[in-house]
């Protein structure tokens, strides 16, 4: 399992050569970070060398990092993940690309190089705000027709922002803002490592 | 004469065929499509936001209803996906039952599948037959979980609970004879196995019946061979996996190639089509029931010869016993942690795929270390399906577009989340 991983990562930092910013190996997969202004020069390296030929693109989402760890911001706001798959050598990998204005997301966008990315960087754009330069139709796919915001990312609220009811009198669906309070059954907390080992 | 002859059609939300909430807008010459474009969204919950705002074990049933034809198989990626970061050992017993569970769900999911898309291509009985399959299988989704759907039986490090000693049966009522109770409880005297074995000595027969109505079917043929037809280095482009990649003839599933559980113990073949068309996908989805029953009847003969414990010992992340819990502080104390508070995943991100009767499921989990997943992305395999509609359509008939979207075994709680 090392050793599959070791040679991934050999493979990997061969081809990407100084494109590869950061290869982290963990619990059996391998994650590296590209530059957003490489990443779609590096995805072709990674779609066509022959030690890797990921040709699949199983996945791609954003990522917000507002607030994690209960930290303050380390670095970008906003990440893209892609997650390769190579049916030719049996590999998987993943990429991470920062984007690197929180303000206003952008990286470039990979339909070019993996035609499924379409839909994927559609639904990221949607639930996150990140904005995909070069992308043929960015529309909105999983939420509502003219919803605002986006609704993935940490500082919207699980509750929403509007709700839609059925007005007698104007004898339409309206939309007005949330009626229901927001409440945390079980709140989220990050324990120090030692906890429950019974040292302290 | 009119000259413009394209006109735009909405197929769905509401169309019997649409499998659901899909809305299809369609740019027609004549009969013939220029392009489709899917809307999605409709059936859109949010469950990767609502997972962020709940501990990693109240997730477990929001896992059962993104597939809900093939529940078990999303616990089962949800919950290796946890395993994986946690470090947990799965005793061998209950990787036995996941997977005898996963080839049961695979079956099932089939089944509907089979039953829809001849239905939607226009034939009534095989809908009618594998429905009456599904109702053994809901059985024994209930025997070992209580519920006849949404069972909620996989849990991080484990099953839930092991087999029960004795099947459910049914009971005397004013509408049946007691002749006709007797006869509906004939092959539940036993345990579960008893009752799944049971199952997998029937069940190649009845999948001959289904192959009886439609593999050699002059309409059924006529409506699939040559339709959607994807070439495999296309198919690997489109992220096409599960049948849609095999019906290519793409050799490719996780369960011999990234072997989890046991399944690289198994005794079973890939089946793989020639042409990519529908009826190849068609013909390779038949064959999967086929070999699921095979995996099954291994797995029972495993569990019927070796018993132990189903779910991990560690109870930081699976609950002691019931019994313990009466005399031991310390058990009560970690039932009323784990179900209060909840687990500590350790910080990291994992994937976990699993293959899932339609393709490859995958959870991509973040955690940060808390109680709570920092962000959870599920890869359902419909998605890129679906999102390859336009391209498959594109120069096929109005009712091709019926036989495709029932090729892709189109479920929406998994595409839309």
């Amino acid at each position: 399992m090392t050793d599959a991983i070791q040679s991934l990562e050999r493979d990997v930092a061969a081809a990407l050569g100084d494109r590869l910013v950061r290869a982290v190996s963990d619990r059996g997969e391998l994650t590296v970070v590209v530059d957003a202004a490489n990443l779609v020069e590096a995805a072709r390296i990674l779609r066509d060398h022959d030690t890797l030929a990921f040709s699949t693109l199983a996945d791609l989402c954003a990522n917000d990092y507002e607030g994690f760890g209960d930290a303050p911001p380390q670095g970008p706001r906003f990440a893209v993940v892609l997650h390769l798959l190579s049916l030719a050598h049996n590999r998987r990998l993943r990429v991470k690309v920062y984007c690197p204005d929180d303000g206003f997301p952008i990286v470039d966008s990979l339909v070019d190089v993996w035609p499924c990315a379409n839909w994927y960087e559609r639904e990221a754009f949607d639930l996150f705000g990140v904005v995909f330069e070069g992308h043929p139709d960015l529309r909105r796919i999983l939420t509502d027709y003219g919803f605002m915001g986006h609704p993935f990312r940490k500082d919207f609220p699980i509750s929403g922002h509007v709700e839609m009811r059925y007005d007698p009198v104007q004898k339409r669906v309206i939309y007005q803002p949330v009626t229901i309070e927001p409440r945390e059954i079980v709140p989220r907390v990050i324990r120090e490592d030692s906890y429950g080992t019974g040292k302290s | 004469m009119a000259e413009i002859k394209n006109y735009t059609m909405n197929f769905g939300p509401q169309h019997p065929a649409a499998h659901g909430v899909l809305r299809l807008v369609l740019e027609l010459d004549g009969e013939v499509v220029q392009r489709a474009d899917p809307h999605i969204g409709l059936l859109h919950r949010g469950t990767e936001k609502l997972a962020e705002t709940r501990t990693f074990l109240q997730s477990v049933p929001y896992m059962d209803r993104l597939d809900y034809v093939s529940m078990m198989a999303n616990e089962h990626a949800y919950v290796m996906a946890i395993e994986k970061l946690l470090g947990v050992q799965v005793p061998e017993r209950a990787q036995y039952i996941r997977v005898m569970f996963d080839e049961i769900t695979r079956i099932l999911n089939h089944l509907l599948w089979i039953g829809s898309h001849a239905l939607d291509v226009g034939a009534m009985t095989v809908f009618l037959y594998a429905f009456r399959e599904r109702e053994d299988l809901f059985d024994m989704y209930e025997a070992v979980s209580g519920a006849r759907m949404h069972a909620a039986y996989y849990r991080p490090g484990g099953v839930y609970r092991d087999l029960p000693e004795r099947m459910p049966q049914y009971q005397a009522t004013n509408q049946r004879s007691s002749a006709e109770i007797a006869r509906l409880n004939g092959n539940r005297q036993g345990s579960l196995l008893d009752f799944v074995e049971d199952f997998t000595d029937r069940f190649p027969a009845y999948v001959d019946d289904y192959e009886t109505l439609l593999t050699e079917n002059r309409i059924w043929k006529q409506r699939t061979v040559g339709i959607g037809v994807v070439s495999p280095e296309r198919a690997q482009a489109l992220g096409f996996t599960g049948p849609m990649l095999r019906g290519s003839g793409v050799a490719w599933d996780l369960r011999k190639k990234q072997p989890y559980e046991v399944y690289d113990r198994m005794d079973f073949d890939i089946p793989v089509g020639t042409k990519g068309d529908c009826y190849d996908r068609y013909l390779v989805r038949v064959q999967e029931m086929r070999e699921s029953n095979r995996i099954i009847r291994q797995c029972i003969e495993w569990l019927r010869k070796n018993p132990g414990p189903v779910i991990t010992e560690d109870h930081k992340v699976a609950p002691p016993s019931r019994e313990r819990m009466k005399y031991s502080m310390e058990d009560l104390i970690h039932h009323f942690k784990l179900f209060t508070e909840g687990m500590h995943v350790p910080p990291g991100e994992v994937y976990a795929a699993v293959e899932h009767p339609k393709g490859e499921f995958g959870i991509y989990l973040v955690s940060d270390g808390a109680n709570k997943p920092w962000r959870l992305k599920i890869r359902a395999p419909g998605f890129p399906h679906l999102a390859a509609m336009d391209e498959l359509v594109r120069g096929h008939m109005i009712a091709d577009v019926v036989a495709i979207i029932g090729t892709m075994d189109i479920v929406f709680g998994e595409i839309d989340r």
